[in-house]
């Protein structure tokens, strides 16, 4: 509502200062108070607009409680809604005085019209003082049995805003139960509606603490939930529709045909006019079909459609976010939309920020077929009026020239733009010129005939400049004048403003010197100088290197400076795939739109109803729907994403049949042995000490020392195929560990997780509070796609920690396991 | 879920603040306004209308100069919340009539009335007029229309043609009018906006049309209502098929849509069989269906360019414009710029014989030439001639330094598509029952471009 006041607001005209207004307000509302003279209403409705005007421009009007409480004895409903609205502003500042609305706010939730019991209701739970939270039980309580659908929506949110004041008081009083057979029963879908997101919320802060709550929250994606409300969905709102749709794009059916069900029923979604809706189904679309490549595929081709229209007839605020998911979903396969490049050519009158990822469209999905076509767009737009799109769309053909094999045409063209004569133009394409040589050396006699025609007197931005140095430089031998630029480059050193730019001076001047020494010698010894004297510490020390360097031997020097290089195959990504994969999975929220997942922007209470960690969490316990699936289906389905698991099933399924797939997966994997494990000789004591449910601590390590095992610094590993395997694997190894109890109370959640990445086992997904927490890791070997999946959960006041390891090679879990806990160990370690 | 919503005026007033879940600190909306004024130092660049600043995540849409925003720290869905707050926008539209400032500045007890049941404790509840209306007492005050921008793309409608009732698209759905009784009528405006994109030999490259069935009803008792397109519409095109197989792509029709889609009130059972849309159309203003179609078309317009030297430090501009339509119809409101070289210092123009209602202009600070005509007759023709004085002897290629050239226009009555509504039915309620229908069409451009 209305900000509280600010009381230094300075007095104008239109926004009368308050004082004298506010005194004058006090006694016209006191005289009309008791009135029931016709016409009052009207009149302290009047007075009612005023006092919320002066509100919403931020005067303080909270002196008029007294009065605005006596005045709301009306049975006007207008004036009722303008006094509720005031009183609901107030009275979080203002506990005293709330507490003298209790009494009118109650009489009116049992009021005979079902609008002001809601009202009064809503009003009620609104006041956010936690001392009053006992007058709000019982109106709640009888609002959720009301007879009218308005009043039960209203009380359902009015138990979410008891949550929040008051957590206990909401779950003593059992509102959550309540709220669960509403949701499963009321016939009014905007009540369901409501009930899913007020337990949604409360479930998901109770989980971290409650098993309980953590296991209804579960129920929440589970079969019979998901299909109730998946049924009824048409008769939901817009709005409520995205909710359930988010709540199954996290349902795991159980087979595909349950999958294909599922698409068919929401297919008609695609077409709804709502982004959100469209965006929601296309979520749902793709998680449930993660596992089957094909049926992938074609969600893809499914959905270009409708979010091409999405794009281009809503405004262009929401045309933005489309298209953040387009482009997020044109990165995992470009090929689909290669042919729709025309799509995301830019409209003249289109707002910088709908370009700009049109742009990153296009560089995304040119390849051989389409690539000229683009680049003559993109060549287009270098001339455009507006600036910083030009600039984009010079970067984009350097982009695109980077990621082709044929880059023929595009380095006429980037040549052409050195010749347009614009400063910046030509500042972009000197950048990219560089880039391209480096990547390319084969195009340096085509570069360098025209980068030398330009006067380094009309490069001015830093970065430009230093492309040109370091060109200057590196082909100091084809370009004639080089030493005579650098030289006179060199004279102007102090009006050199930036550091970049002279420290690829230096550099630059060194290599021209290996290459032709009579003429640089002299440009050398002044730029030696001159950086020894340069006051940023870059410079001096690179002078000062470079200076003794020569001094102790001129052939070692020549040999630091000057090596034969390779050319740079591919450019450094600047995501990795563990991040892209994370953002694909919080597809349909802002990570897709910033490109970050939602842990590098927002806080943990905040992440969503439904993060990442807490459903991985739930897959350790809720394994029904895994044992339901028979293994040939399992096979099936999951053939082309996890081929290393159905290719040792095959191997070793003449003995063993389906049985590890359909046994059931119990937390006390010692009753039960991998077939793989008995199989391999070695490691039969290891089976049969799990058979005993003994303890192996890491020191008493089988004979035979596995052969040391290396992991994959830079694995990755997608988390739904994480949470696949997780599903599949029986657990091989499940051993208890300890740390230090000083180490464990220091630990945080981050630090651990960047120790273990440091020893190449990467966490997935985290959770808890202190002191228990909880981390999924994942860690692959070096030489093959064979992957270790760890769960481990600390308590941090006692230091015991549990740590539960599925592999897909059973017979090195031993070794990894070891090497889990040696990582662990270190942990802490100065 | 959003923390905050609030509008502020264009100066960043605030006009409507309401903090549903108290959140996100006070001063949100400052810090806001702030945040999109100076978005980069040289104001060049527009804010996205997605953004963080500690913490917190701001959205916003801008409706008629207005900038409806809200706030939220959950990591919420973004396309959720900008629909939801252009649909607020909508809602508040089809109670007030006329959304801007001043409207919003008279009603905001009602605004504020709309905004407690459309949003409870940040989750949406309900933006459909219809339901709203049984929940919402205030009264409207209606400001006066005449002064007023046009608002939405009905608006167009109030020039031009004169059958309309201008009056209409800037009715409150509740209000009553001054006489008592209601009219009864309904509105369906086909509005189609074109894209293309010409090259320098006049070649189309790019063309698209975003089209959108727009329907508003004045209609007591919500009656059914069916509404028939072309029956050899097709829609989907070239692109793989769908694995469900759901639609005949097969068949040439002869209006061929990529794509579309449909409010949630429109029932599609025999849109199969015979195109026609069933619905029961709810209060207020709404899309009956979006389309989006990128088959060949005959561009309204042509638009011939010519630059050339014409002695030192003097070049040439012939601008040609020709209307491809129907002689019946009547073009309006047409705009044509042309960015010149950046060291012209100075335009003369001059116009054919008897061109009224021309208005020619050269812009300095951006070196823009601007040329607006009134109307434009089908099958006409209208040529602009400029002579330009540089300050700097030429070198390079002066196409390269102008151009391109963009065109605004609305044409009324006219439909590039050729997607039509055959008929509109109402179920009747009685034989006297008779309610006004309109059924308007609109073109405008939306990207019309030729290149050098």
């Amino acid at each position: 509502m209305a900000p509280p006041a600010h009381s230094h607001r300075s007095a104008s005209p239109s926004q009368p200062s308050g004082k004298g207004e506010v005194s004058d307000l006090k006694s016209q509302l006191r005289q009309l108070a008791g009135s029931r003279a016709p016409g009052a209403d009207d009149s302290k409705r009047e007075l009612f607009k005023k006092v919320i005007s002066y509100m919403t421009i931020g005067i303080d009007v909270s002196s008029l409680f007294g009065e605005m409480v006596m005045c709301s004895a009306t049975s006007d409903i207008v004036l009722k809604k303008m006094c509720y609205l005031y009183v609901g502003n107030y009275a979080e500042v203002n506990p005293d005085l709330a507490l003298l609305t209790i009494n009118f706010l109650q009489r009116d939730c049992k009021d005979d019209d079902p609008m002001i019991r809601g009202l009064a209701l809503r009003s009620l739970s609104s006041l956010r003082v936690s001392n009053l939270v006992e007058y709000l039980v019982g109106p709640l309580g009888s609002g959720l049995k009301d007879n009218n659908s308005y009043v039960r929506m209203v009380a359902v949110m009015g138990v979410l805003k008891l949550y929040h004041i008051s957590a206990s008081t909401c779950i003593d009083a059992d509102f959550p139960a309540m709220l669960k057979h509403l949701m499963l029963s009321d016939p009014d879908t905007q009540v369901v509606a409501n009930c899913l997101y007020a337990l949604q919320e409360i479930w998901s802060s109770e989980a971290s603490t409650s098993e309980e709550a953590a296991r209804d929250k579960e129920s929440l994606i589970s079969k019979p939930v998901i299909y109730y409300l998946l049924n009824r969905i048409r008769e939901f709102s817009e709005w409520a529709q995205c909710q359930v749709l988010e709540l199954a794009a996290k349902y795991i059916p159980s087979d595909s045909n349950e999958i294909f069900d599922i698409m068919n029923l929401l297919e008609d979604r695609l077409q709804h006019a709502n982004g959100a809706v469209v965006l929601a189904t296309t979520k749902v679309f793709l998680q449930l079909t993660l596992s089957m490549n094909d049926v992938h595929q074609q969600v893809y081709e499914r959905i270009k459609a409708p979010l091409l229209t999405l794009m281009s007839s809503g405004s262009p605020e929401q045309s933005y976010a489309v298209l953040s998911h387009l482009h997020l979903l044109v990165m995992r396969a470009p090929y689909i939309f290669s042919s729709d490049y025309k799509h995301f050519y830019c409209q003249y009158n289109e707002p910088s920020y709908v370009k700009k990822l049109k742009l990153e469209m296009l560089t995304a999905v040119a390849n051989e077929n389409n690539t000229y076509e683009i680049v003559t767009e993109l060549c287009e737009y270098a001339a455009n009026v507006d600036i910083a799109i030009a600039r984009e769309s010079i970067r984009a053909v350097g982009k695109i020239a980077l990621q082709q094999y044929d880059v023929n045409a595009i380095v006429d063209r980037l040549l052409q733009f050195l010749e347009m004569e614009k400063d910046y133009v030509t500042a972009e394409a000197l950048v990219l010129v560089k880039d391209l040589l480096r990547k390319y050396p084969q195009w340096s006699h085509d570069c360098i005939a025209v980068v030398g025609n330009i006067s380094s007197k009309n490069v001015q931005e830093p970065k430009a400049k230093a492309a040109l140095i370091w060109m200057l430089g590196e082909y100091s031998q084809e370009m004639t004048d080089a030493p005579y630029v650098l030289e006179s480059l060199i004279e102007n050193w102090d009006d050199e403003h930036s550091a970049e730019v002279r420290l690829h001076l230096l550099t630059a001047v060194m290599k021209c010197f290996f290459k032709r020494p009579p003429e640089t010698q002299k440009a050398l010894g002044a730029a030696l100088a001159a950086g020894l004297a340069d006051f940023h510490r870059d410079v001096h020390d690179r002078a000062l290197f470079y200076y003794r360097l020569l001094q102790y031997d001129v052939s070692v020097a020549e040999c630091i400076i000057n090596p034969p290089k390779q050319a740079v195959s591919v450019f450094a990504d600047t995501q990795s795939s563990e991040i892209k994969d994370r953002i694909f999975d919080e597809f349909n929220s802002l990570s897709v739109v910033y490109q970050k997942p939602s842990y590098m922007f927002t806080d943990k209470e905040h992440r969503g109803p439904f993060e990442l960690s807490d459903e991985l969490g739930k897959l350790s316990t809720g394994t029904e729907s895994a044992n339901d699936v028979p293994a040939h289906r399992v096979e099936a389905n999951d053939k082309d994403l996890l081929l290393s698991i159905s290719e040792k099933e095959e191997s070793i399924g003449a003995i063993n049949n389906d049985s590890a797939y359909t046994a059931p997966l119990f937390d006390t994997p010692s009753v039960f042995v991998p077939a793989s494990q008995s199989q391999s000789e070695p490691k039969g004591s290891l089976a049969i000490d799990d058979l005993l449910g003994l303890v192996l601590p890491a020191a008493t390590a089988p004979a035979p020392s596995p052969l040391p095992l290396k992991l994959n610094s830079r694995a990755i590993l997608d988390s739904a195929i994480f949470q696949q395997k997780w599903r599949q694997l029986q657990i091989s190894i499940s051993q208890e560990h300890s740390m230090s109890p000083a180490v464990a109370a220091a630990l945080t959640p981050q630090a651990l997780i960047q120790h273990m990445q440091a020893q190449s086992i990467h966490c997935i997904a985290s959770g808890g509070q202190s002191p228990n927490f909880k981390f999924f890791f994942f860690a692959q070997k070096a030489e093959e796609p064979s992957t270790f999946l760890v769960e481990y959960k600390i308590n941090t006041s006692s230091g015991k920690a549990q740590i539960n390891i599925k592999a897909d090679d059973q017979s090195t879990s031993e070794a990894f396991s070891t090497l889990f806990c040696s990582a662990l160990s270190e942990f802490g370690m100065p | 879920m959003i923390s905050q919503f609030f509008v502020l005026s264009q100066r960043g007033d605030n006009i409507v603040f309401r903090d549903y879940r108290g959140e996100v600190q006070k001063g949100s909306a400052e810090i806001f306004f702030r945040k999109v004024k100076f978005w980069k130092d040289d104001g060049q660049e527009e804010a996205p209308p997605v953004f963080n600043l500690d913490g917190v995540n701001y959205f916003h849409v801008k409706v008629v100069g207005l900038l409806f925003v809200a706030t939220t720290r959950v990591n919420v869905s973004p396309s959720l919340v900008l629909e939801l707050l252009q649909r607020i926008a909508r809602v508040i539209k089809d109670y007030l009539g006329i959304l801007n400032e001043d409207s919003l500045r008279k009603n905001f007890v009602l605004v504020y009335e709309l905004l407690d049941e459309v949003i409870d404790f940040g989750y949406a509840q309900t933006t459909s007029t219809e339901v709203l209306k049984s929940y919402v007492f205030n009264e409207p005050i209606v400001v006066d229309a005449a002064r007023l921008q046009p608002l939405n793309p009905a608006a167009i409608f109030m020039q031009g043609t004169k059958r309309m009732p201008g009056t209409a698209v800037t009715k409150s759905v509740v209000a009553n009018e001054p006489g008592g009784r209601r009219r009864e009528e309904i509105f369906v405006d086909i509005i189609e906006k074109i894209s293309v994109t010409f090259s320098s030999s006049g070649y189309i490259l790019t063309s698209e049309i975003d089209g959108t069935i727009q329907m508003k009803s004045y209609l007591t008792g919500n009656p059914e209502i069916r509404l028939a397109l072309n029956e050899d519409l097709s829609i989907g095109r070239g692109g793989g098929r769908s694995i469900y197989d759901y639609r005949s792509s097969s068949g040439s029709g002869v209006v061929i849509l990529d794509d579309c889609n449909f409010h949630e009130s429109v029932r599609l059972d025999n849109f199969e069989v015979d195109r026609t849309l069933t619905l029961v159309p709810p209060d207020g203003e709404f899309p009956v269906m979006n389309y989006r179609m990128t088959q060949e078309f005959k561009p309204p317009f042509r638009i011939n360019t010519l630059i050339e030297e014409a002695g030192s430090l003097k070049a040439e501009v012939i601008l040609k414009i020709s209307a491809e339509f129907s002689s019946s119809i009547i073009a309006n409101t047409i705009a044509i710029q042309m960015p010149l070289p950046k060291y012209t210092i100075r335009a003369t123009f001059e116009l054919e014989p008897a061109a009224n209602g021309q208005t020619t202009d050269f812009k300095e600070v951006n070196k823009r030439l601007e040329w607006g005509i009134k109307k434009i007759v089908g099958g006409s023709e209208h040529t602009l001639r400029a002579k330009l004085t540089f300050s700097q002897e030429l070198h390079g290629n002066l196409t390269k330094e102008s151009g391109p050239v963009s065109m605004t226009f609305t044409i009324p009555m006219y439909n590039a598509s050729k997607l039509q509504v055959k008929y509109l039915q109402i179920a009747k309620k009685s034989s006297t029952y008779n309610p006004y229908r309109w059924v308007r069409y609109v073109t405008q451009a939306n990207s019309y471009v030729a290149r050098l």
